[in-house]
């Protein structure tokens, strides 16, 4: 049994006593990165299936949320970087192996087409819009014209946008609350969760908001369902892997996970979309809020107790 | 090629030799470190074990800070040392994240730092400056592809272990026991 541990010559911030390298900017970033990579998703998923018609809001309005979401988690990124004039060598070459270069590359490819697919529909949306160009117009009726083709592209992107949140931090085999390969699909499902809620939240039309709301409460589910396995894999693990669950299982984060992540992010809101459609009326930016701040808390801790957690000592 | 360090815990004294010898080479930043020393107390009185061991980047032949670099700042080196390009580090610290013996460190001037196995001394055929200064000389710095190498047959005589194999990054700092 270890009964004391002295390091001496060794007194590095951020490092020493615990890791506590990544701040406040990366978390941010994997929430709206996730969150835009959700209202990208419906947007071209419910183009492809042609049902632009009956889901405006999906497919026209809310999209133009994702181009923000976008910048600011690239403003946070770049705020992260601690050797900032050289963030450019990001795209000097593409590594494989590493997420970090996956989702730079992607980021670089799915923000201008984000902003392509909201200048598609800027005419459908602010009455008697003009391009000043030739070039603009002849370029958007190009885009209108291949607009389903761009709708793959981004539905392939913005899965792999979603995805890669979380797979960045499970390829960190030195930090075992974050090195579960389940980790990936959970930050897709709450990201598409996230994106779902913020179109429930800007639509106008019935159906619409019925869609979504169902769609909405059917990854709540399947969250929740991915955070058991999550901590049943952690639990059948090595010891490493036991103590990073117990975290959350009466350790320090015990409290703001419970209460943040599983009860005011998922379950109150579900029970409330559940209301909803039993045609109890509920606000709609009650539950929206809950999801998009249970995603936000859920990505904070994630990020600060993964740090935590570790081999040695 | 296959560069490594055995170090014999049964003749450590902690002396923090190694560590200043380090800073002082590479100008190290003050208040930073690129090695270190370790006490471990185990049991409990009267029946009490310590371990002494001077740690440092463990070179791994895995390793996941390579692997997980978005620009390939982090680099294997002739002989599996693995160094970090400053010009093409960009300070996102996935690297110190994903190394289980924490033993990278942001350099004030925002770029990753870490041992280098002293390089620019071993090209010159130099031991690495911590090896060199070691007074109770337990620190053996050589090339275990080589099988008449020093390190080679310490290793082949000695039970050894390393730190948090379980971590699965090969490290290559042997400690002797």
């Amino acid at each position: 049994m270890k009964e004391e541990l002295f390091a001496s010559g060794r007194n590095i911030p951020n490092i020493d006593p615990y890791l506590n390298v990544w701040h406040w900017q990366i978390p941010l970033y994997l929430f709206l990165g996730g969150l835009a990579a959700g209202i990208l998703f419906f947007a071209a998923i419910f183009t492809i299936m042609g049902k632009d018609k009956e889901m405006p809001t999906v497919v026209k309005k809310a999209p133009i949320i994702a181009p923000f979401a976008l910048i600011l988690g690239l403003i946070a990124l770049f705020l992260d970087l601690k050797h900032k004039l050289f963030f450019w060598q990001l795209y000097t070459t593409f590594r494989i192996t590493s997420p970090m270069s996956w989702g730079a590359w992607v980021l670089m490819a799915i923000t201008p087409l984000s902003m392509i697919w909201v200048a598609s529909y800027m005419k459908e949306l602010v009455p008697g819009w003009r391009w000043k160009m030739n070039l603009l117009e002849n370029f958007e009726s190009f885009v209108i014209k291949n607009r389903i083709w761009l709708a793959w592209i981004i539905v392939v992107l913005s899965v792999i946008l979603g995805i890669y949140t979380g797979i960045l931090l499970s390829a960190f085999n030195a930090r075992p609350l974050w090195n579960t390969s389940i980790l990936g699909p959970l930050f897709l499902v709450s990201g598409l969760s996230t994106g779902a809620a913020t179109v429930l939240l800007l639509s106008k039309s019935a159906t619409e908001r019925r869609t979504m709301s169902r769609i909405d409460l059917l990854l709540i589910v399947i969250e929740l369902f991915f955070i058991t396995h999550m901590i049943m894999g952690f639990q059948a693990a090595s010891q490493v892997q036991i103590d990073a669950a117990q975290l959350f299982l009466g350790g320090q984060f015990t409290v703001s996970f419970w209460v943040f992540v599983i009860f005011l992010g998922l379950v109150i809101p579900a029970a409330m979309e559940v209301l909803e459609l039993l045609d109890f009326h509920i606000p709609v930016a009650i539950p929206v809020i809950l999801v998009l701040l249970g995603g936000l808390m859920f990505r904070f801790i994630m990020v600060e107790a993964g740090q935590i957690t570790r081999y040695l000592y | 090629m296959r560069y490594a360090m055995a170090i014999d815990t049964l003749k450590c004294v902690g002396c923090s030799d190694c560590v200043v010898a380090c800073q002082l080479e590479n100008d190290v930043p003050i208040g930073y470190c690129r090695d270190w020393i370790t006490e471990t107390v185990d049991g409990s009185y009267p029946n009490v074990e310590i371990e002494l061991r001077s740690e440092r980047c463990n070179h791994c032949d895995n390793s996941p800070c390579v692997r997980c670099c978005p620009t390939g700042a982090s680099h294997f080196e002739e002989g599996g040392i693995v160094v970090v390009t400053k010009n093409e580090c960009i300070g996102c610290a996935a690297c110190i994240e994903s190394c289980p013996y924490d033993a990278r460190y942001s350099h004030p001037d925002g770029y990753v730092d870490k041992c280098t196995f002293c390089i620019h001394r071993v090209r010159e055929g130099l031991n690495p400056a911590c090896v060199s200064v070691c007074p109770t000389k337990c620190m053996y710095f050589g090339d275990l592809d080589d099988s008449n190498s020093e390190i080679t047959n310490v290793l082949k005589n000695r039970k050894f272990k390393t730190l948090a194999p379980e971590a699965g990054t090969k490290p290559q700092i042997y400690y002797l026991i």
